[in-house]
């Protein structure tokens, strides 16, 4: 069964069409890559897959009733926001919120999951710390600790891996892989083609206000494509290290 | 947290049997408790029944209703200087009251002021309703409830303006600045059931607050209605604070400076600063309204004149504090 499925979905944003027609389904295992310029709606897309903003068509999350949603998909946003000086642990508890009844105060249940998901993202040595004196880079590990702790079959982030060092930019994605890996899924906005070439399982490319292309990440990344939609020369082998995609020159 | 909790509550509870023993009758603590307790009926009960009972219920209960509103709108708008008037109910609440002082009405029937200005407060809900609810963001509330405010507060100038005599004027003024002094047990009556609807209203408020901590988009992501959170906010907000401001007048800092105060002792959680806060507010305005009895007890030292007072240089003081923790 599909964890996402999106029929033929379009957003106009004040009377500007941003795409048209978008249609694609996420299965449980995939990780998959959205990929795509600026502007071309990679974040418009997963806000109307989950039903936050008005869209024509139809998308499987959007139909659900808000906690009913909440329990079915996670949802990091791109803004790293973080309003008062919680500590990591309570920011990561506030992922079991749908999970909780009114005035139901956290199980052991709900604390052994903040615990691995805190092990997971390695954020135990800063669970007390106040989230907002992070760094940017720890902040969104933990940002991503908190969707995580939501503990859903599907997890949408938009641009994860942005602000992280490479060590942890690779460990997120591995954390994705592995999320996979349990019959999960995840849809990751991102802008690094070369992570999205390695670690996704599929890649859905977004541009020219529809949906480009969508299969594995050697189907949907030929030069053809990379030189229209984003306007650039890459290189892309498979070699005895996994597939290795490095971006060239620009065309225009 | 619980430690907290029980500090906060011993102190309001110890604040508030000192507002009770305290008075220009010149009566010892213990007989003054055993005449209210008693009700033999005699003078002294009545003092204490009618005078004193009322006073301490009021303080508790608008400081309170300052503290928790004020936190939860810190809580929904993501910023520390958010406080309880900035929906503007306070301000027509207030036009209210200088109507039914200018129009005489405060002066032919005892309930006639805080009638009006729950009129007035009422008239400014449903303003802020129309403007900023059921779909608007946090940002139409804020400038909203600021229109409303600039408007209320020009038309009290105005009233003020065409004030028949300096009498009224004067009137208008000093009630404009908040006291507690000679209220009676109709004003409790009158505002307890709206306050206690706020109340509830307000205190259901503690999860999507805290989902909120990650922005509106999270939170909603997480099952949060935002919709209905907001209107639950407005609603709670405008029945306290216009039934305080019906029965006391405006009493400004409170909602500001308590919740800022507390929040470092609640781990910064918007859930907990709601209750922290109640509290907290109870407490400051019990100890501002016993501070304006004790230090000018002949001059009739108005509350919302010491709240602001002490307040301000507070909120200086915890601005300079959090200066230093910026980068």
């Amino acid at each position: 069964m599909s964890l996402l499925s999106v029929q033929n979905l379009s957003v106009t944003l004040r009377g500007r069409p941003v795409f048209r027609d978008v249609s694609f389904a996420i299965e449980p295992g995939e990780v998959v890559g959205l990929i795509g310029p600026n502007g071309a709606g990679k974040t418009t897309l997963m806000r109307a897959a989950l039903g936050l903003i008005p869209a024509e068509g139809r998308s499987s999350l959007a139909a659900l009733e808000p906690r009913v949603r909440a329990k079915a998909a996670a949802w990091m946003p791109q803004s790293r926001e973080i309003a008062w000086p919680v500590s990591v642990e309570t920011l990561v508890m506030l992922g079991r919120t749908p999970h909780l009844a009114a005035g139901q105060s956290p199980s052991d249940a709900d604390r052994a999951v903040v615990e691995t998901v805190l092990a997971r993202m390695g954020l135990t040595g800063l669970r007390a710390r106040a989230a907002t004196r992070l760094s940017g880079g720890e902040q969104a590990r933990a940002l991503i600790a908190r969707a995580l702790a939501q503990d859903t079959p599907l997890v949408l982030a938009d641009e994860p891996i942005a602000s992280l060092d490479p060590a942890h930019q690779i460990s997120t994605m591995r954390t994705f892989a592995a999320l996979a890996e349990e019959g999960r899924a995840a849809l990751v906005s991102m802008h690094d083609l070369g992570l999205a070439a390695r670690h996704c399982t599929r890649l859905i490319l977004l541009g020219e206000g529809r949906l480009v292309a969508d299969g594995p990440p050697g189907a949907v990344l030929t030069a053809e494509r990379l030189a229209r939609v984003f306007g650039i020369t890459a290189w892309f082998s498979q070699t005895d290290d996994g597939p290795v995609f490095q971006p060239l020159e620009v065309l225009r | 947290m619980i430690r907290l909790m029980l500090i906060l509550a011993g102190l309001v509870a110890a604040l508030f049997l000192a507002s009770l023993t305290l008075g220009p009758a010149d009566i010892g603590p213990g007989e003054s408790l055993r005449a209210l307790l008693s009700g033999d009926g005699g003078p002294l009960t009545l003092v204490m029944r009618e005078i004193r009972l009322p006073r301490a219920l009021l303080a508790a209960m608008i400081g309170a209703s300052l503290g928790l509103s004020g936190a939860a709108l810190q809580g929904y708008l993501r910023n520390p200087l958010a406080e309880p008037g900035l929906i503007g109910v306070s301000g027509t609440a207030a036009l209210g009251a200088v109507l039914a002082i200018q129009t005489g009405l405060s002066a032919t029937f005892a309930l006639g002021l805080p009638l009006m200005a729950l009129a007035g407060a009422l008239g400014g809900v449903l303003l802020i309703l129309l403007l900023a609810g059921p779909r608007g963001s946090s940002l139409t509330l804020i400038l909203a409830g600021i229109a409303i405010s600039a408007l209320a507060g020009a038309l009290t100038s105005l009233v003020l303006n065409l004030s028949p005599n300096p009498f009224a004027a004067t009137e208008m003024m000093f009630w404009m600045m908040g006291s507690l002094a000679d209220r009676s047990m109709a004003h409790v009556a009158l505002a307890l059931p709206l306050m206690a609807l706020g109340w509830v209203l307000l205190v259901t408020l503690g999860r999507g607050l805290d989902a909120l901590t990650l922005g509106e988009d999270a939170a909603q992501a997480m099952g949060i209605r935002l919709s209905r959170l907001r209107l639950a906010l407005i609603l709670g907000t405008a029945c306290v604070v216009g039934a305080g401001t019906a029965v006391a007048g405006a009493i400004g800092f409170v909602g500001l400076v308590v919740p800022h105060l507390l929040r470092p002792l609640v781990g910064a959680r918007p859930s907990r600063l709601l209750w922290a806060s109640g509290l907290g507010g109870a407490a400051m305005v019990l100890a501002a309204d016993i501070a304006v009895r004790l230090v000018m007890p002949e001059r009739d030292l108005k509350l919302g004149v010491l709240t602001a007072l002490v307040g301000a240089p507070l909120f200086l003081h915890l601005i300079y504090k959090t200066r230093r923790d910026m980068p």
